[in-house]
């Protein structure tokens, strides 16, 4: 719990330092004058705690301190509405846009938040806000959930919010995996295009929670491994993954987007994607079979270069993929059962294209030519289950995308809101500067409340964004994820259609085998070469037969999978979606609550204008 | 005072003496804020000096006439301090009291010649009026005129601004425009209504109890017959000016140079910028409030659908936060009406108001240059009539009449550009102490508001987490 209010005591990076570097007593007069503020409810308008509170914050009244005015106004709001994705990439605040494991030991985050100055909670939130505000930002909307028991001696990975999502990853392997220090480096061979030979590799240190069973120290000390790896090994680590494991929900990687790399800024992109690869692993960790996966742990652990093989294009890597068919099929070990120094070794071999003709084929046969294939997929459970899955997909998307168009909504009010206090401050400085009558102090005054709260509440709303946005996410997560699960049924639906040709060849064969004993029959004392070519085809049959079993218990072992990984999903998919929503609401009930003693503070003090009327 | 030694050295001493004295009493204003500005009578004294007041004739008397009927009812009833609006005489019964309320706002005519009317409904008890309550139909052009006309005779005043002439044909008769007008013209009568010197003028008394019929001779009549004239009086005169101006070789027309004047004028444009850019962030807070409150709405809409997939207890949920969703989404709708209304608006109004103060600036230039042309060409004839005199022409008499006209004319001009100085100075104070009423109200209402949605958005969002602690603890979650 403790660990979590680390997030909160990060600076505010929008505030320029100067603001920051005032006298500390000035700093205490504040605090005081604040901290009356919020606790005793101020009445009418004169000179009592409220207005004094905000005089100190602002220094109106006396010279020497319009200069904080200034910097309010002048360096200090303008961040505030318009940077809010360059503070998030600068900062550690990106924590608060990507879920779960970025609070871990991730370097960046701690020296972003280093340069910040003062880095006690007390003193390290912003003038606008009251301190006692300050230090319940965040922790307090998520903590109410109050139910991760599971295991303090689990140390710093406890610092990841979202209990359903903890308590899976206590469940992995790994203790620990983080993705750091983005490296620039230039690729060998020259690219033509500009810019293009650059690549960016990526320290990704990670710890298991028993002593590496590759080290061979049983349960020992956690060893902690740091390797460097860049994007392309991420896309090899995932294809080895699809192929390895067929019918598991294979948690999807993240997009390559070449375009955006040039569009964006490189500091942005570069983070982003770091937070996203780190994102991908520990869900990679946390899937009960791949997170024990050896692929995993030689991506994780290998030094060097990444033993996994690269492979340089679609053509072959589907080609590459199918050439590891037939060695299942004839027995040479199945593809969830590959030993580790396999993993290492590349596939090599022959490329057969026949099969995936022949495949073709029969998907043909069935599709088109009416055809009922000896075997069918019959499982009415799994049917209906993929029709929900399918439904759910269709739900997530639009849900996703509404979930995005409020979140850029709120994200428009905070802003606008923003952008107005900042008018109202330039117009009360204005007003100020040129008052002669009293009347226009006292406006003035006002304007500047008013300004005052519509930036805090602005500042409230970014932050309420912010959380938003994380809770939301597991909408987009989901639709993620809903793509591997597609992914699973075509596996369990090619394998059928593997199933199905073999049984069909094996039809074939029978007849031709009819067809030739009935042939030489007619021949007294047998024809040889009829009986040759049977006994072939016989052999045939056998090898296919053998193929057919192998391919079924391919075909079984996928289905179970599938079903595994669907009910293991509708628990976690329970979990998620209940945390999201209690997320979302605790946060919405929070920050309006704050927005709403904002305003409410605004209202009371500008009350005497309303008695006057009505 | 060596004033006449030369026209333009005496006029910029002038000045420089109306700046050092109205410097004076600015200084003192800041403590005391309720007290009158007044400028010392004696700036422009020399002007009086310097030529005893000459017997009038009749051409003149006329022109006095039509002058002083109308330079009377600029003259304020009570010279003392200017009531702040915030004591506004409507309490006691038996005070005397004139509220307008501008209502029902209907629709009229067909395609181009649509238009709405209003009922404008008077209650006084002042003995100007033909009783304690009348009624009439009034449309936007009325009010218009009732502008115009004020506009025109007290020069000097701030005018209650109208709103917009018109907002673009769509939005023309969408009940918002309407509503939104409705409240600005029933701002606007009151605001005349209940300033001290506006509330006695004829126009007004005619504008609250004409019926329609004379209402319309009224209006057309001016519209057509006396407007244009002025209109083109004014505009020979300024052709007169400029030739003038390029006859006697002034390279442009002579502006203020009163350094307190410059400041006001420098405010006034400086405020204007900052509230035409406030007042624009408020338009689209309005704009994003709608918008949140679209999505909300959507967003619900697709949670309850996504929560059908779910089935069970927890599609129970998302049903819960769906709706919540669309309730709140109504909310702010609402707000955003709100805003528009009791924060926009006045913003807006406020924009209005600066914008009616540069009118007056422009009616003070006009005013100013008059005076000096007229003080000048007096001076010419004065040194003229002198020479004759000195060589006894027959001229002599005929100068002097001219002469006289001349300086009554001036004299007068004087007057009216002191005039519009004066109630300026009284107007600017006015202005300042209702501005900060109207702003403070509207900034109250603002705070209510999103205080008010803010704690709606809370209660709803926290009767959703009591549903989902109920569906944690039944599903036996953790």
């Amino acid at each position: 719990m403790r660990g979590r209010n680390a997030t909160p005591a990060i600076p505010d990076p929008t505030i320029p330092p100067r603001s920051r570097a005032r006298p500390r007593d000035r700093r205490c007069i504040l605090a005081s004058a604040t901290l009356i503020l919020s606790s005793s409810p101020p009445e009418g308008h004169g000179g009592n705690a409220a207005m004094m509170g905000s005089e100190v914050a602002f220094g109106f009244d006396s010279p020497p301190e319009t200069e904080e005015m200034e910097s309010l106004a002048l360096s200090d709001a303008p961040p505030t509405v318009s940077s809010l994705p360059a503070a998030i990439s600068a900062s550690s605040d990106g924590d608060l846009f990507i879920s779960p494991p970025s609070a871990l030991h991730f370097p960046l985050s701690s020296t972003a938040s280093g340069d910040g100055g003062d880095p006690a909670p007390s003193t390290a939130s912003s003038f606008l806000d009251p301190p006692s505000y300050a230090d319940i930002v965040f922790s307090p909307f998520d903590s109410q959930n109050g139910d991760d028991d599971n295991g303090a001696d689990n140390g710093s990975m406890l610092r990841r919010d979202s209990s359903p999502r903890s308590t899976r990853a206590a469940r992995s392997d790994y203790l620990k995996i983080s993705v750091s220090d983005p490296n620039k480096e230039q690729e060998t061979v020259n690219s033509l295009v500009p810019g293009g030979g650059t690549y960016f590799t990526y320290l990704i240190t990670s710890q298991m929670r028993f002593g590496s069973a590759a080290n061979g120290d049983g349960e020992s000390e956690p060893v902690e491994f740091s390797v460097r790896r860049r994007f392309r090994d991420v896309v090899t680590l995932a294809d080895r993954l699809a192929e390895g494991y067929r019918g598991f929900c294979i948690p999807p990687r993240p997009d390559k987007s070449v375009v955006e790399s040039q569009v964006m800024q490189k500091n942005e992109f570069v983070e982003q994607r770091r937070s996203a690869l780190e994102k991908y692993l520990w869900r990679l960790a946390e899937h009960p079979v791949i997170g024990m996966s050896d692929e995993l742990r030689v991506f994780l652990q290998a030094k060097g270069k990444l033993p996994l093989p690269t492979t340089t294009d679609v053509a072959s890597r589907m080609l590459d993929g199918a050439v590891r068919l037939p060695k299942q099929l004839f027995g040479e070990g199945a593809a969830a059962q590959v030993a580790p120094q396999e993993v290492v070794q590349p596939a090599k071999g022959g490329r057969d294209l026949l099969r995936i003709f022949k495949e073709l084929k029969q998907a043909v046969t069935i599709e088109w030519g009416g055809v009922k294939p000896l075997l069918v997929e019959e499982d009415k459970e799994f049917l209906a289950k993929k029709e929900k899955m399918q439904d759910l997909e269709l739900q997530l998307s639009t849900a996703s995308q509404q979930a995005e168009a409020l979140v850029n909504a709120q994200q428009d009010v905070g802003e606008t809101m923003g952008e107005m206090g900042l008018a109202f401050i330039k117009l009360a400085k204005f007003e100020t500067d040129q008052g002669i009558y009293n009347s226009q102090r006292i406006r003035a005054t006002d304007t500047k409340n008013v300004a005052t709260a519509a930036v805090k509440a602005s500042r409230l709303y970014r932050e309420l964004n912010a959380q938003t946005v994380k809770h939301l996410d597991t909408l987009h997560e989901y639709l993620g994820l809903m793509l591997a699960v597609n992914n699973a049924f075509s596996e369990r639906a090619s394998a059928l259609l593997t199933v199905q040709t073999l049984m069909s060849d094996l039809t074939t064969l029978n007849i031709r085998i009819d067809k030739l004993e009935a042939a030489s029959s007619k021949i007294f004392g047998g024809d040889r070469s009829r009986l040759r070519k049977v006994e072939e085809l016989r052999e045939t049959i056998k090898v296919t037969e053998d193929a057919k079993s192998c391919a079924i218990r391919e075909y079984e072992r996928i289905k179970e999978n599938n079903r595994n990984e669907l009910d293991r999903l509708d628990q976690e998919r329970k979990d998620d979606f209940l945390s999201m929503l209690k997320g979302f609401v605790i946060n919405q009930v929070g920050y309006s609550e704050k927005v709403a003693n904002v305003w409410a503070t605004v209202a009371e003090e500008t009350s005497s204008y309303a008695r006057g009327n009505s | 005072m060596s004033a006449l030694g030369g026209g333009g050295g005496a006029l910029r001493n002038a000045s420089t003496a109306l700046a050092i004295s109205s410097t004076e009493s600015f200084a003192g204003t800041p403590s005391c804020h309720t007290k009158r500005v007044r400028r010392p009578p004696g700036s422009f004294y020399w002007l009086h000096a310097v030529t005893p007041a000459p017997p009038l004739d009749t051409t003149t008397l006329k022109q006095l006439v039509f002058v002083s009927d109308y330079a009377e009812s600029m003259i304020p009833p009570e010279i003392g301090p200017p009531k702040s609006s915030s004591q506004s005489p409507r309490s006691p019964s038996g005070a005397p009291f004139l509220s307008i309320s501008v209502t029902d706002p209907v629709k009229l005519g067909n395609g181009v010649q649509a238009y709405i009317s209003y009922r404008v409904i008077t209650k006084t008890n002042l003995p100007e009026f033909q009783g304690p309550e009348k009624i009439v139909i009034r449309r936007y052009s009325d009010f218009v005129w009732l502008h115009d006309k004020l506009a025109d005779k007290y020069k000097g005043i701030f005018i209650p601004p109208l709103p917009e002439k018109s907002a673009v044909e769509k939005f023309r008769f969408s009940a918002e425009f309407i509503e939104m007008r409705r409240q600005a013209l029933d701002i606007f009568v009151n605001r005349i209504a209940s300033h001290p010197e506006l509330k006695q003028s004829e126009d007004l008394k005619t504008f609250l109890e004409e019926d329609e019929e004379a209402m319309e001779r009224i209006r057309s009549f001016e519209t057509g017959i006396f407007k244009k004239p002025a209109d083109l009086l004014q505009m020979f005169k300024d052709v007169q000016t400029k030739v003038t101006d390029v006859v006697l070789g002034k390279e442009k027309p002579v502006e203020e140079t009163d350094p307190e004047y410059e400041k006001l004028k420098h405010y006034i444009f400086g405020l204007e910028d900052h509230l035409t850019e406030t007042q624009k962030q408020a338009v689209r807070l309005v704009k994003r409030h709608r918008e949140l409150g679209q999505s909300l709405s959507e967003f619900g809409k697709a949670i309850k659908l996504l929560g059908a997939c779910e089935g069970d207890s927890l599609g129970k949920v998302f049903a819960e936060l769906g709706s919540k969703s669309e309730l709140l989404s109504i909310k702010l709708q609402k707000e955003a009406h709100n805003l528009l209304m009791n924060f926009e608006e006045p913003l807006k109004d406020y924009v209005r108001c600066v914008q009616s103060i540069k009118d007056s600036f422009s009616h003070r230039a006009n005013a100013f240059r008059l005076h000096c042309e007229l003080t000048e060409t007096t001076k010419l004839k004065e040194i003229n009539l002198e020479k004759l005199n000195l060589m006894r022409s027959d001229k002599t008499r005929e100068a002097e009449i001219e002469y006289r006209e001349l300086k009554a004319e001036s004299e007068e001009a004087t007057r009216r550009f002191e005039t519009i100085i004066k109630r300026m100075n009284e107007e600017i104070v006015r202005f300042q102490e209702q501005k900060t009423a109207e702003m403070g109200l509207a900034f109250h209402l603002f705070a209510k508001g999103q205080a008010k949605l803010a704690n709606d958005i809370a209660d709803a969002w926290r009767s959703v987490l009591t549903k989902i602690e109920a569906y944690s603890l039944s599903s036996g979650h953790d």
